[in-house]
């Protein structure tokens, strides 16, 4: 066994895992999942449950990403390459091609960098920013907390996503509202669910949720809360304390 | 009422963002209005914020609307959000993929086949087997939001009458509406919050005399909608309400980021259903309209003429259930299909007989299998994908991320309300205040979808 191999790459049972391809590098481990069937501790007697297993999101694609996706980040690249040589390096992380769906994974830095260059130049036009979405991964350390961005080409038919992540210690990203004014009230709904906290946004108040309301509902550390129920003499469980099986 | 230097709305206006800091404001709340304006004249100020809602009958919900005005005239606006604010996103991480469909079908409830149609598209597309649903069950989805299309826009000019005061317009309106929640609750069961469009196809097949049913609706809605133009498009008092009123240049719509009639009043033939075909949208024959004025009453023409081509491609559908009579309509694959093929017993109890007597009776493997599916569901292989229809007032999107679970990781949903909203300002700064409430119906926000 090399030294190179993390943790992760080897099973309890000692397998070591089949390695990616060259410069493979995972972006997001999800969750880390124990046993099979979503019982922990004595409850599981079958055996699986020293299981452990990490779930990733897709990894970076490799060239050809197929279809107009080579087009695009080909422009991209060159578009912000003309404004500071290096600047598609710095600013791009990784490009992922998945179920048909070009994702770019950009440096929170440069997001508006990307946005601008996306939105101006002739050939590519993403002039309609369908808004903000927020993800939060609490088991991918260092970047917890994701702003993902939906952008639309109507000039040519074409629709891409932005995904800037940033972790949850310092959360902060740029904001898009100068170049997408459409993005105000979505960066303001991250912002109060997520507690992701958009730099230079024109009014970064609570949206959706009340102005004192402490902390950020859609975070997976916050509880859904409910009440049990009693139906026909039975007690049925809040949903979050019901049985998961993931 | 009391002085204060605290700015009276959430967001800075668009221009001068901080010019007016130190302005005074009174707030008033309740009283009389002769007391109220007594009471500025004495202190001198002219500045007058009214709070129209949340709880007003024409902002179509809890839309609270904060208006300065100066007289007769709104010289800012801004729109106040969050009070129907449910968490239904939240929810819906902690219920199974199937189950999601029961919690975003009530996000717009006038809407509610668009949000199911897209939450399933995207799910299958997470699945991999967006080729594999079958083709009746697309032409079912494309019948029900089609005919959910009309049936909303119905409302929209319904409403959008009533409170200017033309209460005909509305009773037509819903009378016209309520032969297509007939044939909603002959196809479901249900009038609203369906629950119908499930990950791989429908539950269930339409009911026997479905297409003749739907054709006779089809004629009483084109004779209420004929209705509804007559009333609504060269009446004078109509035109001298709407038309000019709630503008917005196609510059200002692409920059707020507007979708839907609102868009296509601007000029620009954008539809989701053209643009990024679902379902077999490409294979329909119908057409976009467009309209140049950019204002409320174009709106209202877009929207009546939407209806029509909306039933064009009806009609389109129900050829074509009559051509795939019997075919399946869930995917062929067990583990993502219902286990039972349910319908509404003599007991008003959904159960199947057959499928009853088989896992009770007959096979042990039958009812593990029953009780795993539907009490755990199926496994969604981790990734995130994008999905988009054209609901009745603009690009309805789903951002859904999997973690290779049993329950959503995240699901996002992009609505077309929530995003028009943002326009308000934009429609209503330098108009009257009689104009606002037909600027805002002509956005035709519903706060269900707005707030989620």
């Amino acid at each position: 066994m090399s030294d190179d191999l993390t943790e992760r790459d080897v099973t309890p049972g000692g397998d070591v895992a089949v390695p990616g391809p060259e410069g493979h590098r995972r972006l997001e481990v999800v969750e880390v999942r124990e046993g099979m069937f979503g019982t922990h501790g004595t409850g599981d007697t079958s055996g699986f449950g020293g299981l452990v297993r990490p779930v990733e999101m897709p990894s970076p694609s490799e060239r050809p990403y197929g279809g107009w996706f080579d087009e695009v980040v080909d422009v991209l690249i060159e578009v912000l390459d003309a404004q500071e040589p290096g600047l598609a390096a710095r600013a791009i992380e990784a490009v992922v091609v998945d179920r048909g769906e070009l994702t770019l994974h950009v440096v929170r830095e440069h997001v508006r960098d990307v946005c601008q260059a996306l939105r101006d130049d002739q050939d590519l036009r993403f002039e309609l920013s369908l808004g903000v979405s927020g993800v939060h991964f609490p088991h991918a350390v260092d970047r917890e907390l994701h702003a993902v961005y939906h952008l639309t080409s109507i000039t040519h038919g074409r629709s891409l996503r932005l995904d800037v992540a940033v972790p949850d210690a310092d959360p902060h990203i740029p904001s898009t509202v100068a170049v997408y004014p459409t993005n105000d009230w979505h960066e303001r709904e991250t912002w109060d669910f997520f507690g992701i906290i958009f730099d230079g946004h024109p009014a970064l108040a609570r949206i959706e949720m009340p102005d004192d309301w402490p902390g950020h509902p859609q975070r997976k550390d916050y509880p859904l809360g409910g009440i049990e129920v009693e139906y026909k003499g039975a007690t049925i469980p809040a949903p979050d304390t019901r049985r998961s099986y993931s | 009422m009391s002085t204060s230097t605290q700015r009276p709305y959430a967001t800075p206006p668009a221009s001068s963002p901080y010019a007016e800091q130190d302005t005074p404001t009174f707030e008033a709340y309740g009283g009389d209005w002769s007391e109220i304006a007594e009471e500025a004249a004495r202190l001198g100020e002219e500045r007058i914020v009214v709070n129209m809602g949340p709880q007003h009958p024409s902002t179509h919900g809890v839309l609270r609307l904060m208006l300065e005005i100066d007289g007769e005239t709104v010289t800012e606006a801004r729109a106040g959000i969050g009070y129907l604010h449910t968490g239904i996103e939240k929810n819906m991480e902690f219920r199974t993929w199937t189950q999601g469909v029961t919690f975003c079908t009530r996000m717009d409830y006038l809407a509610p086949f668009f949000q199911e149609a897209a939450f399933c598209l995207g799910v299958e597309k997470l699945l991999d087997i967006t080729d594999d649903v079958p083709e009746r069950a697309s032409v079912i989805r494309v019948l029900l939001m089609e005919l959910n299309r009309v049936s909303s826009h119905l409302i929209a000019l319904g409403t959008g009458g009533n409170e200017m005061g033309a209460t005909t317009i509305m009773t037509t309106a819903f009378t016209a509406r309520e032969e297509i929640l007939k044939i909603f609750e002959a196809i479901t069961g249900l009038r609203m919050n369906h629950g119908f469009i499930r990950p791989g196809g429908v539950p269930q097949d339409t009911p026997p005399g479905i297409v003749d049913d739907v054709r006779k609706a089809l004629k009483l809605v084109r004779h209420y909608l004929g209705q509804l133009s007559d009333l609504m498009l060269a009446n004078p008092i109509f035109k001298g309400r709407l038309v000019g009123v709630g503008h917005l240049s196609l510059a200002a719509c692409m920059g707020l980021g507007m979708t839907g009639p609102v868009l296509r009043s601007a000029g620009l033939p954008y539809d989701v259903r053209k643009a990024k075909p679902y379902s077999g949208y490409e294979t329909y024959d119908f057409e976009v309209p467009v309209l140049q004025g950019a204002d409320s009453y174009d709106r209202v023409v877009l929207r009546i003429e939407e209806c029509y081509q909306s039933m064009k491609i009806v009609e389109q559908t129900l050829e074509r259930l009559e051509a795939t009579a019997g075919q399946p309509v869930m995917v062929a694959d067990k583990k993502i299909a219902w286990p039972a093929q349910l319908a509404v017993g003599a007991d008003g109890q959904g159960n199947s007989f057959e499928h009853i007597r088989e896992i009770m009776g007959t096979s042990m493997e039958s009812l593990i299998h029953h009780f795993k599916l539907v009490t755990e569901g199926f496994r969604v292989p981790a990734g995130q994908v994008w999905q988009s229809v054209e609901a009745p007032r603009g690009e309805l999107g789903v951002h859904l991320v999997s973690d290779g679970g049993t329950r959503p990781y995240r699901a996002h949903f992009r609505d077309p309300s929530f995003n028009n909203l943002q326009a308000v300002s934009m429609m209503c700064e330098g108009g009257q205040l009689a104009d606002v409430v037909v600027a805002v119906a002509s956005l035709d926000p519903v706060l269900g979808g707005v707030d989620r």
